[in-house]
Formats: C-alpha cells, structure tokens, sequence
C-alpha cells in the first residue's frame, strides 16, 4: 500500500567532490551576481534594449518553471488519474520544482532592474493591473509556499523522531495539519501551475508582431501547459534513473516504462497540434525561409525523436532508452520555450543578442546551486522511496 | 451533507479570500482601447521636416537628460531612440526618395506598455491619453520593452538604480495648460506649456494639440494636397489608433512605421486571458473539480475491498 510507501534519507556525507565542483561555479555566480548589482544589468550581460530578455528569463525563470513541473505532472497522474502505483516518484518530484521555482525567483530576483520594489507587487494590490505577468508573478510565489507545505512531510518526519523537544512537536502538529488538508492543498498544487504555466504563454502574446508568426498563436497559453507536462514527465523519468544509479535506489523500469506512454501520446498531440495550428495559419512555408524556420523544424524533429523512441513498447522498457527518450523529450521541450521567448523574438534587424560570459556564469551558478540543494535534500531528509542502505560512495 | 462535500465548502470558504484577491488582477480592466475624450498628440509632416534636430535638443533640455556622444564623444548623436534619447530625428534615403523621420513614444490609443506593466507605473492618463511613467512602482522587468512595438520604451542598463526612458509628451510642462481658441479653430497652448520638440520647430513640421483637431488637420492637408502625401494618416487607426500622427511623402513601412492592423497589439493577449479567467469562474470551478476528485478517490480506496489497491493521496 503506498500509504506505507517508505521514504527514507541518502545518508553519508555532503562534502563529495561532485558537490566540490558545483560549489566553485556558484562561486563564480555569486560573484557575478555582486557585480551586476554594483555595475548594472549592461556591465554583466549582452541585454539591450531590443532584446531585454536572456537567457535568464528565457532558461533560468521559464525553463526552470517548467522543469519544475515535475511535481505537477506526476501529481496529476497520482491524485487525478489516481495511479497510486507511482506515489514513490512523488516526494522526489515535488523536491525539484521547488527547487526549480525557488531559483526561477532568485533569477528574476537577478533579472530585475529594481528588485527592491518587488515587494509591492503582492502589497500594493490596488495598483493591479491585468498585466499576465502580474498573474505569473503571483501565481509563483503562491505556488512556491504551496510546495513547500507539500514537502513538508519530509522535514517533519524527520524532526519528529525526537518527540521531546519542541522542534519535535512542531513537527508532528505539522504533520496532522497537513494529512487533515492534504486533499486542498495538492488541489492548490495543481490549480496553480495550471493558472501561471498558461499564463506564461499569454505573456509572450503581448508581444504580438514581433514574436514570429512560427510562434504566435492565440493557442499559445494551451500550448505552454501541454509543453509543461511533457517537460515534466520527462524531467520525473530522468529522476527515476538518475536516483537509481547515483544513490543506489531500486530501478523504476517497470513503472518509468508505463508512464513513457502516456508521455508519448501528450507529445504526438503536442506535435500535430503545432503543425496544424502552423499550417492553418498559412505559416509553414517560413519553416525553410530563415535561421528562425530552422529552430522550427529543430524543436519539431527533437519532439517527434522524443516521441518515436517511446512509441516502441520494447524501447519503452528498456532503462536506457527511457532515458535517451526523457532527455530527448526534455530538449524538445526545453527548446520550445527557448524559441518563444528568445529565438522567435524578433524586435528587428538593428538588434541582435547572445549572452555574455557572465551572464552565462549566473546561469551556470544557479543550476549548480540547484544540484547541490537537491543532493543536500536527499542526502538529509526522507526524499527518495526505498529503506536506507549503506551510503552510496558518490 | 455528507463529510466531504462539508469540508470541500470550509475550505473553500477559507481560500475565498485568497481567490478574491487573486481575481482581482483580471477584475482591473485596461484602458478600453478607445480615444480619451481630451486627448492630446502631436502631428508629424515629413514634407515640412528639414532635419535641424532643433527638437531633439529642446528634447534633452526639457527632460533634464544628459546628451548622447557615444558615437564619437564629441557630437550629441544618438543613432536612434536610447536611455538619454526620448526623441530623435531619422533619415530615409533611396535612390529616388529622401525623408526625415521623428521617433519619440506614439502614445497608443491602447498600449501594449501599459498592459505589461504589473502596478501600472506606465499608465495611460485617463484624460488626455499621454502613457506616463512613474518610477516608484517599476520593478526594472523590462516586460514593456518586450511589449512595445515601437521599440519606444528603453532602459538604463548602465545604471545600478536604472529606470524606464521614455517620452512623456512633456507631461510636466502640458500640465495645467490653459489654451485659447484661434479662428482656425485650432487650439493654442501657451509658451512653455506644449512639448518642448513642438515648440521649438522652426517649421512648424511637428505641431502639438488635441488629437481630434490634429487628425482634422491632417485630413485637411491630404486634401488641399493629394499629390505630395501617402494617402493615409499614420496613427488614426494603426495598432489600435496613435495619439501621434504622422503624414509622409514616402511609405510609412520605410520610415519604421509598419501596418501593424487596426487592432491595439495587446487585443489577442486579453481576447485570451479574459476569455479564460472572466469572473474568475473557470480557476475556482478546476480548483473544486480537483478537490472533489481527489476525496472520491480517497474514498474508494479507504472502501472495504480496495484496501489493498496500493492507491493513496499520502502526500
């Protein structure tokens, strides 16, 4: 029954060579960051003023959303479709889409030219206006605190086996008000994502000539949400294996190769809704006419590949190919949103972007700096499902 | 009642406050795409521009703005709109056509700026229509830059406190203008008091005034002479309608000014975004179905012989 599904913590020690490594690129993110305060967005990053959008808000903020969504796909196929078989896979996906929203906000936070006023946006609600940014916004930081009373079994488990203290207590009143409400708070987990992913297609319809019309559609919210489940499926089949292998957890085979079919049959959709919406816009003729056709038919091929290797049954139960297949998926739908928000962005000739070195370095610190959380994560509190082995030597 | 359905209505009564204000975003309507009843603009003329950039120097002036000499250090030259440029004249040129052109923030009729912006620090005054800018709600997002199709609003990115640059009509001088009426039936703004580019134009090629009487005077002009204009008032309709006009004798997609349509740009964004969360109906009805479902599910599985499916909502 998996209401005894047993979580249990990684163990051993933080301090792995692995986690070295990660430590010294969020260094030099860190310092990054501390320049761009000091100097201006200009003296770190290539943004200007016909692309003043990156590779921070086009990776870091909406792909790291959506590689966050891992919680909310896997939520739905539990809660929803109730295939309770794939509860274990839960507590490890809601760990990486806080991870991944919670550094999506750090690097808003770093985007923002003036992030000391971000605190009025949720304060000074008279002044809303139906900018879907603003929906975004909040939206995310609703769904940030909504995470984290999901994983907060984890913490109180693990605080309350020492009853006596006052952590302890805490922990387990915790524990029965989330048991008690775990129906509306799961609900909220998924209205959320469901309201601000769809949203963060709507933001890009604003820019409405100059987004190209490969990308343009009024289909784009719809769009962004079915890109969000096929990115996170993707993103729960890669966590499967990778907790697996690098911490010596049972394979998920069996259930990782099921779940592949559904992911299979929302990307074929995925895929011939984009070609039809394309081709009933009279549009599909751009596809061989510049570099922007190119990302096209880039996004579509990675999509279609995805797809094709999860359409086999034997590939689907092979653990090697589900994982080619979820980091192919993934690409694709990685790609997707890189194309919506950077490369179909065409504000004119006179304009060009391509970030800069230290634009890149708070990138690349940010998603070290979301590794390293995740390894802490599970090396501490109950994450990953399965009894507690020796630790694995990482 | 039954339990669930007792605890679906507490909770829901309990997050009624939470769904209430995060309605209320869609509840605040935007400005409704139509000409403000005392609009104010500018008409542009490129057969009367000589190109003197007189405007653009009155520009940095009246805005306190230091000037751009980052092409050669010595000259003011900016080479189009910037962070110090709110106004800046352009040459056309091709083997049978030459045009100036002034580049300065169009003032949509409904803009797509004002409809990115989270707290409304670009607004759209009710009144006379100008999209002002005031810094203190401005979290530095940079939305509007993406949004415009101008490519009017820009940003300070060589400033740790950076701000939104952008044409303002002179919104600090306009103010309180008290006008006369001439015989023409033109109305007539007191020196200092119209925009510092209009003032100061020694051809009279870019005028200030109401937006209804600059059209008529637009109109008038392609009448008296049909032969020198593109016959169309750039800005009566384009992206939804401009409070700057312009008149030109070369097209408008050369001088930068593209046939963007008749619908405001931000038309399909809240087609759709009000279309799914009108009333805030929709999210509120998922919200429930979920919950619902989910207590279903719970409950067939705490059934007396679905002990054992090995389904659970344990988070």
């Amino acid at each position: 029954m998996s209401h005894d599904t047993v979580h249990s913590p990684v163990g051993g020690s933080l301090w792995t060579r692995p986690v070295r490594i990660l430590l010294v690129f969020v260094a030099l993110g860190a310092i990054m960051t501390v320049w761009r305060f000091a100097a201006g967005l200009g003296a770190v990053s290539n943004l200007n003023d016909g692309y003043p959008w990156g590779v921070w808000i086009a990776f870091d903020v909406v792909t790291g959303t959506a590689l966050g969504c891992g919680g909310y796909a896997v939520a739905l196929l539990v809660y929803i479709l109730n295939k309770g078989e794939y509860h274990p896979l839960v507590r490890p996906a809601i760990l990486t889409s806080l991870l991944g929203y919670g550094l999506a906000v750090l690097a808003v936070t770093i985007d923002l030219g003036r992030p000391w006023s971000l605190w009025k946006v949720p304060v000074f609600f008279w002044r809303w206006t139906g900018s879907p940014q603003l929906e975004v916004a909040l939206c995310v930081a609703a769904y940030v605190a909504v995470l984290l009373v999901e994983l907060s079994p984890a913490f109180f488990e693990k605080w309350s086996q020492s009853p006596d203290t006052g952590l302890g207590r805490f922990a387990e009143k915790g524990l029965r008000f989330v048991t008690r409400w775990q129906v509306w708070i799961i609900a909220l987990g998924l209205l959320l994502p469901t309201m601000h992913q769809s949203s963060l297609g709507t933001m890009m319809l604003l820019t409405g000539p100059k987004l190209d019309p490969l990308w343009f559609t009024p289909w784009l919210p719809f769009l962004f949400l079915v890109n969000c489940v096929i990115i996170g499926y993707g993103v729960v089949v890669l966590e499967g294996h990778l907790a697996s292998s690098a911490f010596g957890r049972p394979r998920e085979t069996e259930m990782l190769g099921r779940l592949a079919r559904v992911v299979m049959w929302v990307a074929w959709f995925f895929f011939a809704f984009r070609l039809i919406d394309v081709g009933l816009r009279g549009q599909l003729g751009r596809v061989f006419a510049d570099l922007r056709g190119f990302a096209f038919l880039v996004e579509m091929l990675l999509l279609a590949g995805g797809a094709l290797i999860f359409t086999s049954e034997t590939r689907r139960r092979d653990p090697g190919q589900q994982f080619l297949g979820g980091m192919v998926l993934i690409t694709a739908g990685v790609v997707y949103r890189f194309n919506v928000y950077l490369v179909g962005f065409a504000p004119g000739d006179e304009w060009s972007y391509f970030p800069a070195v230290p634009e890149l370095l708070i990138t690349f610190g940010i998603v070290a700096l979301e590794v390293v959380l995740y390894v802490a994560a599970v090396t501490v509190f109950p994450i990953l499902a399965g009894p507690r082995e020796e630790p694995a030597r990482a | 009642m039954n339990p669930g359905r007792r605890r679906a209505l507490r909770v829901l009564a309990g997050t009624g406050a939470a769904t209430a204000a995060a309605a209320s975003p869609v509840a605040a309507s935007r400005a409704s795409g139509v000409v403000p009843p005392e609009a104010v603009g500018m008409l542009y003329d490129t057969t009367r521009c000589i190109g003197c950039k007189a405007c653009v120097s009155a520009c940095l002036r009246a805005n306190d703005l230091e000037p751009d000499r980052s092409p050669d250090g010595l000259y003011q030259a900016p080479l189009g709109l910037n962070s110090r440029t709110k106004n800046v004249i352009k040459l056309y040129k091709d083997e049978q056509q030459t045009s100036y052109v002034k580049m300065q923030c169009m003032h949509c009729v409904d803009p797509a700026c004002a409809s990115a912006c989270m707290l409304g620090s670009l607004h759209k005054d009710e009144t006379t229509g100008i999209v002002s800018y005031d810094p203190s709600y401005c979290v530095g997002c940079r939305y509007c830059q993406m949004a415009c199709p101008f490519e009017v609003t820009k940003f300070e990115f060589d400033k740790a406190v950076p701000k939104i640059v952008k044409c303002e009509l002179c919104r600090h001088r306009v103010q309180d203008a008290t006008f006369t009426q001439t015989d023409s039936g033109f109305s007539r703004y007191p020196r200092g008091h119209g925009p510092a580019c209009c003032e100061v134009c020694p051809r009279e090629a870019v005028i200030y005034g109401k937006r209804s009487e600059l059209l008529a005077e637009a109109k008038r002009r392609l009448d008296a002479n049909p032969d020198a204009y593109v016959p169309k008032v750039y800005g009566e309709t384009e992206a939804g309608g401009t409070q700057v006009l312009y008149l030109s004798h070369v097209d408008f997609e050369k001088l930068g000014l593209p046939d963007y349509g008749d619908q405001g740009i931000p038309h399909v964004a809240y087609a759709v975004q009000e279309g799914i969360y009108k009333g805030f109906i929709a999210p509120v009805a998922l919200y429930t179905a979920l919950g619902l479902v989910m207590l279903r599910n719970r409950k067939k599985e705490d059934g007396p012989d679905a002990a054992d499916s090995g389904k659970g909502v344990a988070p």
